[in-house]
């Protein structure tokens, strides 16, 4: 069947805030289907407040909002817009909760729009546990022993049935929140109450615990007529009772024979036959390693994460294919754009091998449970393409960003043999490097087997590693060990550090394409990985699309992390898109499986490669380009720089000295000092003892970071000496230091950050962004707002001026980020970063200044000037944007709350209006603030210094009807102070206190603060916990309570703000 | 790959591949020292390769795996399709020597070293695979020792053809498998078959009699089957002038038959169609086929060299109901004649998808309906 001709006019619903579990997939499979439907010549109304993302770029859809993805809100939009259909399966979870809601309410047949794709009873059958289980058995497909509870009595006596442990899954919530296994009726009990209050229809499965079987999934497209085809098998290292997205995951199934290949690909088939999806859905399964049992563990009929990793691991594009299936195509009818030969409707082959690895958050959650089970925590992954398994771990490895080229972990060194063997029993995010170090104390594979339950297969794989660095270690490093060493992905570098020896004669990369066939027909695919083989593929390629462009590769940012979001890929891409207007022929290089940026057809090549010097390497001897940009891609991409250098490789833009200049502690003082340009005073330091003195020269509170930081990665404030000594011992734990430490005068004042396009000469601020919270709160944490609403002029001319100073001296050329403090009435630079940041996604969006574009003609010799702009900064339109962090707290257990320097969200939403109100109420609504009075009571703990100004908040809250709780020492200053507040118990005083407060479902708002945090035994950290568990909106600064005081009073609903269409700014 | 004590079974001989048109690959040496000269051929399947190794249409052939990772699961007593391995010669990328799965006996090197054959590893598998495409099929050889003389290597290596494959995969002597529940006979016609064909029919209540491949009609007759089965086999299907000429006769009867891959192709070539040899073939798992009556695309196992040239198949004898998505090749022709059709993948699978199954249901109703109306 062809294009259903009356589709004219779709509704998109994107995925929202990057919240772990639901990252840049959605804005990948996003991206690829507007760009779809806008290719058959559809009408595109898309929804998302992310705006970090690319889907939301003004060129991806006709109408674009970005506006609170909530029920009402869509229905306001479905009235304005009128699309005659919806497309609900490529949004993520949020998107297909939401379009259900739709449907079920009977909204989208009274405004007559047609659900695309996939129909509601499909997605129940799928997704509510009961339906799910009858479908399944309906069609003969074994499920895990199961039973759905909506009360814990319930759940706890038949748990005793099935036997302990249990897994606890709860329905309709996003990467598994609120799961858990439970091994006896007390954990049950825990884990299950907690899963029915996460789950919105409260109810959670309580299932027979199968942990220690193989979780394998296959990724499966079906069309309108029923042709129906797995794209990819992928097995999961970690055996069942990981999540999968918390697992280390092999494309394809390493470790089935064609029999259990076969039996689950069956499966997987009639599973979707029997749904009826018409789409792409993904299958999971646990498979008993020693018979053929299986059972079916989950069903997602819609793109997901693993369906975006799948689509990088095989080339095949099932966002795009699924977009044109939901249209009215078949699969015989979709053109295999890889080939151009073939059609969508066959089955990827693989030629080689992948690893996907997660990247955690606990580099900054450094006291969250590292503990993996059901909820997922990763942020991000990356993914690594080789030849052997080995050598795509490694890939991998090194690709995650935590410093490390092979599988040893520093801080296992010094454990003892015993102590190395009950880490084994740990499931968490170092197990594979405990693994790797048990095997070389000597701990039988056997043995490793049984505690972790990771199939042999894999653990033979990582002993061939330890076995070769051993092996390396001794003799002579022949032509024959140095290749099988390069073949197991050991770089030059670490096989000279192991043999001390040079290798016998490099062995230069060899890159293959990807081209989803296995080379079976002939592809024009720019899509490669490296290896060490005779045929560089890539050579070819570059010979056969020479025309006599130049050639500039982009550097990209590497997986997602807290500080280093999908901002990054959004400027990367943007960066590309201006390259190949401008006549070059651009290059990217990136990890990322997530990102738009990975999508072979972005670029002119993409390279799937680390970003690390000597894998980068390869590529530039291969390409040979004519320059490279850095300022895109985040510190991934500006840690290359000095590699680049000595390899003389034109760096365009803002030269290496003075990258140096603004990073370095000294250089960048003198520099200030010259321009007369204030800074909170500063030092530096590399060890414990000097950080202390220093600090104490200084005067607490201090600021104290790594240089050569994002994100504020590892950034506290340190009130005391004590806090210096914690920060310095986690800091030096696992690498070697070799940059100093910046301790820096913390002051607590207004913090103010401008993105700015330079050419040398002449520099432009597009908008000048204004923090709610003051400084200390992470600029990334800090609701933002575009045009400054509280700033006099002079400062205003202030700021403008000393930017203007500053690019100048530092000489940039195309981007950097500057953040300034106004304290006490005077202004201070704290940061100068010369790159693109965070910020630089949403204000291109609000300010209709296209920043990345601009810069890359920057970079590539324009000047502002010829490029149509004005010096200085750009007038403010008629728009205010509130930018409003979104954070994952709930999912990460004992991960403290409290906002400070370290950045913690991980995600963004924005909210667009006329005035500053309208525009606060949409920001924290995406948000996912509740505005609406539900409860009574607000309850306020705070720390003494923040006891003055929490007074006339607390009013704020009275005058709105609220009654105010506050423990002890609060109540009593409100008390005194004139403000009525009900004294509670904390929650380790005898009840009625906290706890019961907050399970009473009285409260609406917590406003906690306090001195120190981090550390989960503390009580300020377990209130925090305590309410965020309970999904109770949980405020950590006095500056965002304030906010949501003030957008309260303001009385703004969805009555009286406007729907913004962007596209029309 | 690699040494050190634990990464035992070891032998670190150098092979070496080399192409008639003179190209070398020099490799590590797996299963059996010697010489195996074939022609050699890829197959894209990333699973199966016990069942690879055992078919015996790869007779004559030396088979390059290009999924890299080879022998993970090891090798078992039941994922064979007959008694031995049939190919000549082994090209891998990387063999696994730990292999890890619960019906794992030995592992793939001893197995190759146990049946004979010839393998190399460590070999660039996707550049090979490119040579072929671009160049098509060629001879070659799978060597421990190399050749002093390469110029009167390389003239044998072009001399080499495949002849006679039928005849020597073929059972000998007829032999009987009774179903659990027999409801009917079925004659497989032994080409060179698979064992999945015979354990198929078997489950779908069949009794079986194998019967060699020059069976002739008289011989058909004297078993009274209700249907026959034409296996697959290995081969330039025009050598087999004997069994188009029995087939012809056999055809006489009113017995349905089903005719799979080298089976599909000699029936067209005794229904007097032509079969031509492609440039590389098509090995592998995933193989789309539309199949014309359902109007829906199937993925399919396939391992041929030959097809049947699709304009030969005429309206009077047929008509094509099966082609490939991929190039629009014939797949598989439904006769005139009553309760004939065959194909040229593989409903029974193995290695590969088992998504062709309903071909052996249609087989069984063709006799259903033939017993029916007498």
């Amino acid at each position: 069947m062809p294009l259903n001709k009356d589709i004219k006019k779709v509704l998109v619903i994107g995925s929202g805030p990057i919240v772990i579990g639901q990252a840049a997939e959605f804005d990948y499979a996003g991206t690829q289907v507007c760009r779809t439907l806008k290719e058959e010549g559809i009408e595109v109304v898309l929804i998302n407040s992310n705006p970090a993302t690319i889907m939301t770029d003004k060129t991806m859809a006709d109408k674009i909002y970005i506006e609170p993805l909530t029920l009402s809100v869509l229905k306001k939009i479905i009235g304005i817009e009128k699309p005659d259909s919806i497309l609900p399966t490529l949004g993520g979870q949020m998107g297909l909760t939401l379009s259900m809601k739709l449907a079920r309410e009977g909204f989208l047949e009274s405004h007559k729009v047609r659900l695309l794709g996939t129909d509601p009873l499909t997605i129940d059958k799928a997704e509510d546990r009961q339906m799910f289980k009858d479908m399944l058995e309906s069609i003969g497909e074994p499920v895990i022993e199961s039973r759905v509870a909506e009360k814990i009595e319930d759940a706890l006596l038949y748990a005793e049935e099935i036997k302990y442990p249990v897994v606890v899954r709860p329905a309709y919530t996003l990467g598994g929140t609120g799961g858990g296994i439970a091994n006896d009726p007390e954990e049950l009990r825990i884990i299950g109450t907690d899963g029915l209050r996460q789950s919105p229809i409260t109810q959670i499965l309580i299932e027979k615990c199968v942990s220690g079987w193989k979780e394998i999934e296959f990724e499966v497209m079906r069309d309108s007529r029923g042709n129906t085809i797995t794209v990819c098998s992928m097995e999961n290292l970690d055996p069942v009772g990981v999540h999968t997205g918390d697992s280390i995951v092999v494309a394809p199934a390493v470790t089935l024979a064609d029999k259990e290949y076969q039996m689950l690909r069956n499966a997987s088939i009639k599973i979707i036959q029997e749904l009826s999806v018409c789409g792409g859905c993904n299958c999971q399964f646990a498979l008993d390693p020693g018979s053929f049992d299986y059972a079916v563990i989950e069903v997602n009929p819609r793109v997901s994460r693993s369906s975006a990793l799948a689509s990088k691991a095989t080339g095949y594009p099932i966002a795009k294919v699924a977009s044109r299936i939901a249209i009215g195509y078949t699969l015989d009818e979709i053109r295999n754009e890889v080939t151009q030969k073939t059609y969508a409707c066959f089955e990827p082959a693989l030629d080689y091998v992948v690893v996907k690895f997660p990247k955690w958050p606990f580099d900054k959650f450094v006291y969250a449970k590292r503990t993996l089970g059901t909820q997922m925590k990763a942020t991000g992954e990356v993914m690594a393409i080789g030849s052997f398994f080995e050598q795509a771990l490694m890939k991998a490895v090194r690709s995650i960003e935590l410093g490390l080229d092979t599988l040893n972990l520093k801080k296992l060194k010094e454990k003892t043999d015993e102590e190395i063997k009950s880490l084994l029993y740990n499931c968490d995010d170092e197990r594979i490097f405990v693994v790797y170090e048990a095997f070389k104390r000597g701990v039988e594979l056997d043995e490793i087997y049984k505690i972790t339950g990771i199939d042999r297969w894999f653990l033979s794989k990582i002993n061939n590693l330890v076995y070769m660095e051993m092996f390396l270690e001794e003799g002579e490093l022949t032509k024959e060990k140095y290749k099988d060493a390069k073949d197991l992905g050991f770089l030059d570098s670490t096989i000279k550090k192991l043999s001390g020896q040079e290798p016998p004669e490099k062995i230069p990369a060899a890159f293959k394409m990807v081209d989803t066939c296995a080379a079976e027909f002939a592809a024009e695919t720019p899509y490669f990985y490296a290896t060490y083989d005779s045929e560089n593929e890539a050579a070819d390629h570059i010979k056969k699309s020479d025309i006599g462009r130049k050639k500039i590769i982009v550097f990209g940012s590497g997986p997602i992390r807290i500080g280093q979001g999908i901002e990054f890929d959004y400027c990367s891409v943007h960066c590309v898109n201006a390259l190949k207007e401008s006549g070059y022929e651009a290059i990217i290089v990136n990890n990322n499986p997530e990102t738009v940026s990975t999508d072979f057809d972005i670029s002119d090549r993409l390279y799937f490669e680390p970003l690390t010097p000597e894998d980068v390497d390869g590529i530039i001897e291969t390409e040979r380009p004519w320059g490279v940009i850095v300022q895109f891609g985040g510190q991934t991409a500006i840690k290359l720089t000095k590699y680049l250098l000595e390899k003389g490789v034109n760096i365009l833009g803002t030269s290496a000295d003075s990258i140096d200049e603004a990073e370095d502690r000294k250089r960048f003082d003198s520099l200030l000092e010259k321009c007369g340009i204030p800074r909170p005073r500063g030092e530096t330091a590399y060890d414990t003892e000097t950080a202390v003195t220093k600090a104490d020269r200084l005067g607490y509170p201090v600021l104290l970071r790594p240089s050569y930081v994002l994100g504020g990665q590892n950034m506290i404030i340190a009130y005391s000496k004590e806090d210096v000594v914690e920060y310095m011992d986690i800091i030096t734990a696992n690498i070697e230091l070799e940059n100093p430490v910046l301790i820096d005068k913390y002051l607590m004042g207004k913090e103010i950050e401008v993105d700015v396009v330079c050419d040398g000469e002449d520099f432009v601020i597009p908008g000048i962004m204004e923090h709610i919270e003051r400084a200390g709160v992470h600029s990334g944490d800090s609701i933002s707002v575009y045009p400054p609403q509280s700033l006099d002029d002079d400062v205003v001319d202030k700021i403008v001026k000393y930017t203007g100073i500053l690019a100048e001296e530092l000489k940039v050329v195309g981007m950097v980020n500057i953040q300034y403090v106004l304290f006490e009435k005077e202004l201070y630079v704290i940061e100068v970063n010369p790159r693109s940041s965070r910020t630089v996604p949403y204000i291109s969006k609000v300010t209709n200044v296209p920043v990345v574009r601009l810069a890359t003609k920057v970079l590539l010799g324009q000047k502002l000037s010829e490029l149509g702009y004005k010096k200085g900064l750009a007038p403010a339109g008629e728009y205010v944007a509130v930018k409003v962090p979104v954070f994952s707290f709930p999912k990460l257990t004992d991960a403290d709350s409290q906002l400070g320097p370290e950045m913690k969200s991980t995600g963004e939403v924005l909210g667009i209006d006329k005035d500053f109100e309208s525009a606060l109420y949409k920001g924290l609504l995406g948000a996912g603030y509740g505005l609406t009075k539900v409860d009574e009571i607000v309850l306020i703990t705070v720390k003494d210094a923040d006891k003055p100004e929490a007074v006339p908040l607390a009013q704020k809250f009275i005058d709105l009807g609220y009654s105010i709780a506050a423990t002890e020492g609060t109540a009593r200053y409100f008390n005194s102070h004139g403000v009525p507040a009900i004294k509670v118990n904390a929650f380790d005083e005898p009840r009625p206190n906290t706890d019961t407060l907050f399970d009473s479902g009285a409260v609406d708002f917590v406003v906690s603060t306090s001195i120190a945090g981090r550390k989960p035994a503390m009580r300020s950290v377990q209130l925090r916990r305590k309410a965020i568990e309970r999904n109770i909106v949980t405020l950590t600064s006095i500056d965002t309570a304030n906010a949501l005081a003030n957008c309260l009073i303001s009385g703004k609903n969805l009555g009286n703000v406007n729907m913004v269409d962007i596209t029309e700014i | 790959m690699v040494s050190s004590s634990k990464m035992a079974y070891h032998k670190y001989e150098p092979a070496w591949l080399i192409l008639e048109d003179g190209t070398v690959y020099e490799g590590r040496s797996l299963g059996c020292g010697g010489t195996a000269v074939g022609e050699v051929v890829f197959t894209t399947g990333m699973t199966g390769y016990q069942e690879t190794l055992t078919d015996p249409s790869y007779f004559g052939q030396i088979v390059a795996q290009t999924f890299p990772l080879i022998g993970n699961y090891g090798v078992n007593d039941t994922d064979r399709e007959s008694g031995r391995v049939w190919l000549k010669g082994y090209i891998i990328r990387e063999w696994c020597y730990e292999p890890s799965n619960f019906r794992s006996k030995s592992t793939l090197g001893e197995y190759l070293e146990q049946h004979n054959v010839v393998g190399i590893y460590d070999i660039d598998t996707r550049a090979l695979t490119r040579k072929i495409r671009e160049h098509g099929v060629m001879n070659g050889a799978v060597t421990t020792e190399y050749p002093d003389d390469t110029g009167a290597f390389l003239k044998s290596l072009k001399g080499f053809v495949i002849s006679d494959a039928v005849r020597s995969v073929s059972d000998k002597k007829p032999s009987f498998h009774k179903a659990e529940v027999s409801k009917y006979h079925v004659v497989l016609m032994d080409y060179g078959y698979k064992s999945n064909i015979l354990r198929s029919l078997n489950e779908l209540g069949c009794d079986v009699t194998v019967m060699p491949w020059d069976s002739d009609k008289a011989a058909i007759e004297k078993v009274a089957p209700d249907g026959i089965m034409l296996s697959n086999g290995p081969g330039d299907p025009n050598e087999n002038k004997k069994i188009i000429n029995n087939l012809k006769e056999i055809l006489k009867t009113d017995l349905p038959v089903l005719g799979i891959c080298l089976g599909h192709q000699i029936m067209a070539l005794a229904f007097g169609c032509r079969t031509q040899k492609l440039k590389y073939g098509h090995r592998g798992a995933n193989q789309p086929v539309m199949d014309l009556e359902k109007r829906r695309i199937f993925v399919t196992s396939q391992n041929h060299g030959f097809a049947v040239v699709k304009e030969s198949v005429t309206e009077d004898i047929g008509n094509i109901s099966h082609y490939n998505v991929n190039d629009e090749s014939c797949e598989g022709i439904k006769y005139k004649r009553p309760g004939t059709f065959t194909v040229q993948f593989h409903p029974e699978a193995c290695a590969g998808p088992h998504d062709t199954r309903y071909l052996f249901d249609r087989f069984i109703e063709s006799m259903e309906k033939k017993n029916a109306a007498e």
